[in-house]
């Protein structure tokens, strides 16, 4: 247990540092919601079932959905998506 | 008594009047005339030294204007070469010692923590044991932080449900489309819903199968959740917020068109109101009572029953339901600013 513990937190810690470091939004919204998953069984090894709840349910769940609906509305997603593609043809 | 004027003519309001209607006052005018009588003479100057005059000024300008580019081409060099060197050096020095300081600033204080799970913690104090040891005979809730959130600290469970209504308030304020667009044509209404649901598999049969299956289970387990929240680990938060996630769920699934069947602006408005004033008027009447010390026909019941533990479990059902309603609002919201 002691051991889940400690990955579990270097984890975290890679998950925190990761997400400042991409440059890529949708993939830094997907190391965060990694993140709280991980936070949520922490916080179930620390024996607060209810609060793992709610970490899961609006950390992992409804934070990230909003914040790929506000990525959708202000078209990062788009325009990522053909910056990719062009990088990719200037490549070839 | 009032001073009784006899001469209207010449108080301040005729003469601001006439002021007004003629634009210039007996002084103005004599000055205008002694000005025109010292340009009489002048004779204007000619073409050619006008075009002298011109020429001068034209050069003196280039001339500037030549030295101003010099003077800032060899000040952005600098600075795109050497100086953006320097900066760039003094920028990541700066970030390195700053953050080290920060870290061990933080480390420093962490040092001075008391030790994770000792008894002698000064968290472990007379509170912390009376609500241990007297919690569950006195609010009746067999899991003792709804006893703690709803019944002793009640008042900032209230807070907390107010700041979620607040900050579902301001995103209403900011996305909300107005109503004057509902009467847009229908084609372009049919372009919004496609750009709207660009990426999204519309009409997914793999998402609605699934959804089927798993959406009555969600929304069953954060009833569960909020309705044995004085029981078993949960509460109104954390079951609300699973409701909102199933409902979300459902909503993407199967499109506004179903959801709006059942849940529609009206129905968020009346639920959050009602919820949050059940929960204000309620805390009002326990919080009078306890303060007076007057008999509440509120009783802890038996601990561990479903209706037990006096109020908590209508204030869960409150809280539950605030919380589920805001979370569905706030992306219904973000999605097209409607519900």
């Amino acid at each position: 247990m002691e051991l889940l513990n400690i990955l579990l937190l270097i984890f975290i810690i890679i998950c925190a540092v990761a997400v400042s470091l991409t440059k890529n939004l949708f993939t830094s919204i997907v190391i965060f919601m990694s993140q709280s998953l991980a936070m949520s069984v922490i916080w179930l090894l620390l024996e607060s079932p209810d609060l793992a709840v709610t970490e899961a349910a609006v950390g992992a769940g409804i934070t990230s959905l909003l914040l790929f609906v506000t990525l959708k509305k202000i078209h990062a997603i788009d325009q990522q998506k053909k910056g990719a593609a062009q990088h990719g043809t200037d490549q070839e | 008594m009032a001073r009784i004027r006899n001469d209207y003519e010449n108080s301040w309001w005729p003469r601001l009047l006439r002021w007004l209607e003629t634009g210039s006052s007996a002084l103005d005018d004599r000055m205008e005339e002694e000005m025109e009588a010292t340009h009489e003479g002048h004779l204007l100057p000619s073409p050619e030294e006008i075009a002298a005059q011109e020429a001068k000024r034209e050069e003196r300008i280039q001339r500037k204007l030549s030295d101003e580019l010099a003077l800032y081409t060899h000040a952005h060099q600098w600075s795109r070469t050497k100086g953006a060197k320097l900066a760039d050096w003094a920028y990541r020095i700066l970030a390195v010692v700053i953050c080290l300081a920060i870290i061990f600033l933080l480390l420093q204080t962490a040092s001075f923590l008391p030790s994770f799970g000792s008894p002698d913690n000064p968290a472990h104090n007379e509170v912390s044991r009376r609500y241990i040891e007297k919690g569950m005979e006195e609010t009746g809730a067999v899991n003792i932080v709804a006893g703690m959130i709803l019944d002793y600290r009640a008042f900032d469970t209230l807070g907390e449900s107010n700041v979620l209504f607040v900050a579902a308030c301001s995103v209403l304020i900011l996305l909300r489309l107005s109503s004057d667009k509902k009467d847009l044509s229908s084609v372009h209404q049919l372009e919004m819903e496609a750009d709207d649901r660009m990426y999204e598999p519309k009409n997914d049969i793999i998402l609605q199968k699934v959804s089927t299956l798993l959406v009555p289970i969600i929304l069953l387990y954060g009833v569960y959740g909020v309705m044995n929240g004085h029981i078993s680990p949960g509460g109104g938060f954390s079951g609300g917020a699973v409701m909102g996630a199933g409902l979300i769920l459902y909503l993407n699934a199967f499109g506004f068109k179903k959801a709006q069947r059942f849940f529609t602006f009206p129905v968020f408005q009346a639920v959050s109101a009602c919820a949050l004033t059940f929960y204000a008027l309620s805390k009002a009447y326990s919080f009078f009572t306890g303060a007076n010390h007057l008999p509440s026909f509120i009783s802890p019941g038996t601990p561990g029953n479903l209706f037990s533990a006096g109020l908590i479990p209508y204030l869960n059902i409150a809280v539950g339901l605030v919380v589920c309603c805001t979370m569905y609002a706030f992306y219904t919201h973000f999605r097209k600013g409607d519900m």
